[in-house]
């Protein structure tokens, strides 16, 4: 096959230096009380709940440049704060686990989707703090199914958080009067080389992404959030993850993706306030004043040849990535943090066509994941990466990094995009009042 | 098919628990007690010698003084027969005992053994009454008439189609087998709830145990559409048909029903759809499968028309989200009509592509979730 694209890792958009690292012990809140408390607990927690999230919300600029939704080391049980400037799940350290949603708006009713995004948001806030949603998930109405659907009970709220986006066709016009409030930025994603698009894995009005360390936790608000729309929306697609390829916590272990290379080495630091301000986060100034401190997300389902990966030699495959593969160290370097040398890889090398060097310096935040499905009716290994990557423009970034590697990639015999979706990933919700969206459909 | 669903077994136990009555027919038309219901039946008139009695051991004297073969039968509020005395020809007699507690009743004779009948009504004092409701006895009464409605008209249509492969008359088969379905499929929890019939009549090939013989619809449906021609075993299916849907059809009016099961029944609708007519599976020779959809969707729409006066009063917002549902999958379902509106004929589910399932599985699913809180909003 001649499948050219790209981007197989996210090597995609390596800083300059290795990032610091966001202090191993500065666990948040939540974390500091030692052992998370599991959701039962939280169930008669109330007040302590939302003291927690009065903590992390507040409130101010200050407290908010100082590193709002960063939680690096938080233990793997704790809460993530819900309220915020931004959304939690984009500089949030990176979570073990996955399962990313895609959905069509089905009613036509503007009314119903402002309610759906309230009651969404309602239901959020509860699950990421480790609770239920509604009554709960027994002791109500024998008759009537339960509000919750039960299988996150007794699990703690294992850094679960949950973050919405929007796609351009949600701005249709005569959809929902948003057409003069699409952003600029929130383009289609042109079609690139090699790219074998299944619709079924494709675009969507709406989008959840559900990170949480342990993977029930994440299927569960997923589940939850589905059901609370039925009628107003319908899964379009969804895709589970494990595995994180890469990390916002640059100082910890540098994640390997399933080819087993090392990937996202010097990715953007949740820490690094600069780095989210200049590549991640949208500012008023950038056109849509309702996304400001919002983000853009690309989403790809990229699919790897497992099998021809694993007969391919050691050392076509360190060329083909421009690292070595124990290591990590870029191509005539010892070790994985020395700044690459990209004069030394060949031309069509993964980390020389990606690196921010040859596009004048843009980055993407990454927190894509390792995927398997099983395996395919060949018996084939039916894996890959689902990639991940918000920006504060797809078009400085995702697309032009994309085009080089589509058209260049020594990895695309090995890889092939066959999903797709890019959507504008409205700020963070401010506290008990506010809800995802509100300044764009308000 | 499957096993008897978990709403009729707990609808059995709740119905147990509040009424409890053993009904029975003596076997011999041995004389009247002393304290016996006198009750006088002919052609036009149904006359009771008292209209309240005692609770506990009733016991109802029955004389045909009519021209026609009566029926007599003690009922529920909601129909359901407490007792029931068959084929009392004229002139004779006949008893009817049972344990009745107190509460309102009705006698009714059928004279010709057909229709509703010439009703009483009657009131059993003393004891513990159970509570009734008179709207959910209302709901309940019209649906057990909805249920015999459906299976009374089946039996027609159903021997139209097994004539034809009595006949060895394929096309005339298969004209006839879609409709000879709807009614079962319309009525399908409470035909469930007769456990061994719909293994007979309404099982498929990967649903057989071991050492079961294959009979029923989709047997016939193979035969039809996949083999292309009738078994020598065809004419024997179709009379094992015919018998098994007439102890349907007679039994019918005994299914326990309750507020509840007629809820839960109407969602376990939407779960037939969901589990066999969106993947294709139920009828997977004739592709007849949109029939049966929509024949279960009005099954489970009239549970819901009828359950509505109560419903609204607990939760009205929840009533207008099933009229907009139940609105929005019947117009999804007319752009699958084959005969235009009305003929009850679809397109070929093989036609059906997979978008389209896509967008009949969301509106399966808009519908079922707010479907699934209807008993909720009943029993309140």
């Amino acid at each position: 096959m001649d499948d050219q694209t790209t981007e197989g890792s996210p090597e995609a958009t390596e800083g300059a230096g290795p990032g610091t690292a966001a202090g191993a012990g500065s666990a948040t809140d939540a974390a500091d009380s030692g052992a998370a408390p599991s959701r039962r607990a939280l169930l008669g927690w109330g007040g302590a709940g939302l003291a927690l999230g009065a903590v992390a919300a507040g409130g101010t600029v200050a407290a908010v440049r100082g590193g709002d939704r960063i939680e690096p080391a938080a233990e793997s049980g704790a809460a993530v704060p819900f309220h915020g400037t931004h959304q939690a799940g984009i500089a949030t350290a990176v979570q073990d686990r996955l399962h990313f949603a895609s959905f069509d708006v089905t009613t036509k009713d503007r009314a119903e989707l402002v309610q759906l995004l309230k009651d969404w948001t309602r239901a959020a806030e509860r699950m990421t703090a480790g609770r239920t949603i509604g009554e709960g998930a027994y002791g109500g109405v024998a008759e009537a199914p339960p509000d919750d659907t039960g299988e996150a009970l007794g699990l703690k709220p294992s850094r679960l958080s949950l973050t919405v986006g929007f796609g351009p066709s949600l701005f249709a016009e005569n959809r929902f009067g948003l057409a003069d409030r699409r952003p600029d930025a929130l383009v289609d994603l042109p079609g690139f080389p090699g790219d074998n698009l299944d619709p079924a894995r494709t675009g969507g009005d709406l989008c959840v992404q559900a990170c949480a360390d342990d993977p029930q936790v994440a299927v569960h608000a997923i589940r939850n959030l589905a059901r609370i729309g039925f009628g107003k929306v319908a899964v379009r697609w969804s895709q589970l993850g494990f595995g994180k390829t890469s990390s916002t916590t640059p100082g910890a272990q540098t994640p390997r993706n399933l080819f087993g290379f090392k990937d996202g080495t010097e990715n953007i630091d949740g820490a690094d306030p600069a780095a989210l301000d200049r590549h991640v986060w949208v500012s008023a100034k950038d056109g849509a004043g309702w996304l400001a401190g919002g983000s853009y997300l690309v989403a790809r389902r990229i699919s790897m040849r497992i099998e021809s990966w694993d007969r391919t030699s050691l050392q076509e495959q360190e060329d083909i990535f421009g690292r070595d593969k124990g290591e990590g160290a870029p191509v005539g370097k010892a070790h994985e943090h020395d700044k690459p040398n990209l004069k030394a890889m060949l031309p069509t090398a993964h980390v020389r066509l990606a690196h921010p060097d040859a596009h004048h310096g843009v980055r993407m935040l990454r927190r894509g994941y390792s995927f398997t499905d099983g395996t395919d009716g060949l018996g084939r290994l039916d894996a890959g990466l689902f990639f991940l990557a918000y920006q504060r423009d797809v078009r400085d970034a995702f697309i032009p990094v994309q085009q080089s590697l589509a058209r260049s990639d020594a990895l695309n015999e090995y890889i092939q995009h066959v999903g797709s979706a890019v959507f504008a990933v409205p700020p963070g919700v401010r506290d008990t009042g506010d809800w995802w969206g509100r300044a764009l459909v308000s | 098919m499957r096993p008897a669903r978990l709403s009729v077994v707990s609808a059995i136990a709740a119905v147990a628990a509040l009424t409890a009555v053993t009904g029975c027919t003596e076997k011999s038309d041995s004389k009247a007690a002393a304290g016996a219901v006198r009750v006088t039946a002919d052609d036009t008139s149904c006359d009771v010698s008292k209209k309240e009695f005692p609770s506990g051991h009733v016991e109802l004297a029955v004389e045909n003084k009519g021209s026609k073969v009566t029926e007599v039968y003690l009922l529920f509020p909601d129909d359901r027969i407490v007792t029931e005395r068959e084929n009392i020809g004229p002139g004779t007699k006949a008893t009817l005992t049972a344990e009745v507690k107190s509460g309102s009743y009705e006698i009714a004779c059928k004279p010709g053994m057909k229709g509703d009948g010439i009703r009483q009504k009657v009131t059993v004092t003393g004891g513990t009454a159970a509570a009734r409701s008179p709207e959910k006895d209302a709901a309940v009464a019209a649906y057990r008439k909805y249920a015999q409605e459906q299976a009374d008209a089946t039996l027609p249509k159903v021997k139209v189609f097994t004539d034809a492969v009595r006949a060895g008359d394929i096309e005339g088969a298969k004209k006839a087998y879609a409709p000879s379905r709807v009614g079962w499929e319309r009525t399908e929890p409470v035909a469930e709830s007769f456990g061994d019939i719909d293994p007979l009549v309404d099982t498929r090939a990967d649903g057989l145990e071991k050492g079961q013989k294959w009979t029923g619809w989709h047997r016939l449906e193979k035969e039809l559409w996949q083999d292309k021609k009738l078994s020598p075993d065809a004419p024997g299916l179709a009379d094992e048909l015919d018998k098994d849907l007439a102890d349907w059809q007679k039994r019918v009016g005994t299914a326990v029903i309750t507020p509840t099961s007629m809820a839960n029944g109407a969602k376990e609708l939407l779960d037939e759809v969901a589990a066999g007519k969106i993947t294709g599976e139920e009828d997977r020779y004739s592709h007849t499968d949109l029939v049966d959809f929509k024949a279960n969707v009005e099954g489970a729409q009239q549970s819901y028309e009828l359950l509505k006066p109560v419903a609204v009063k607990n939760d009205a917002a929840l009533v207008t989200e099933l009229g907009k549902q139940f609105a929005a999958l019947n117009t999804l379902l007319d752009k699958y009509r084959a005969g235009g509106a009305g003929s009850g004929e679809f397109v070929s589910y093989d036609t059906v592509r997979e978008p389209q399932r896509k967008e009949l599985s969301d509106a399966v699913n808009a519908l079922a979730e707010p479907l699934s809180r209807l008993a909720a909003a009943v029993v309140k």
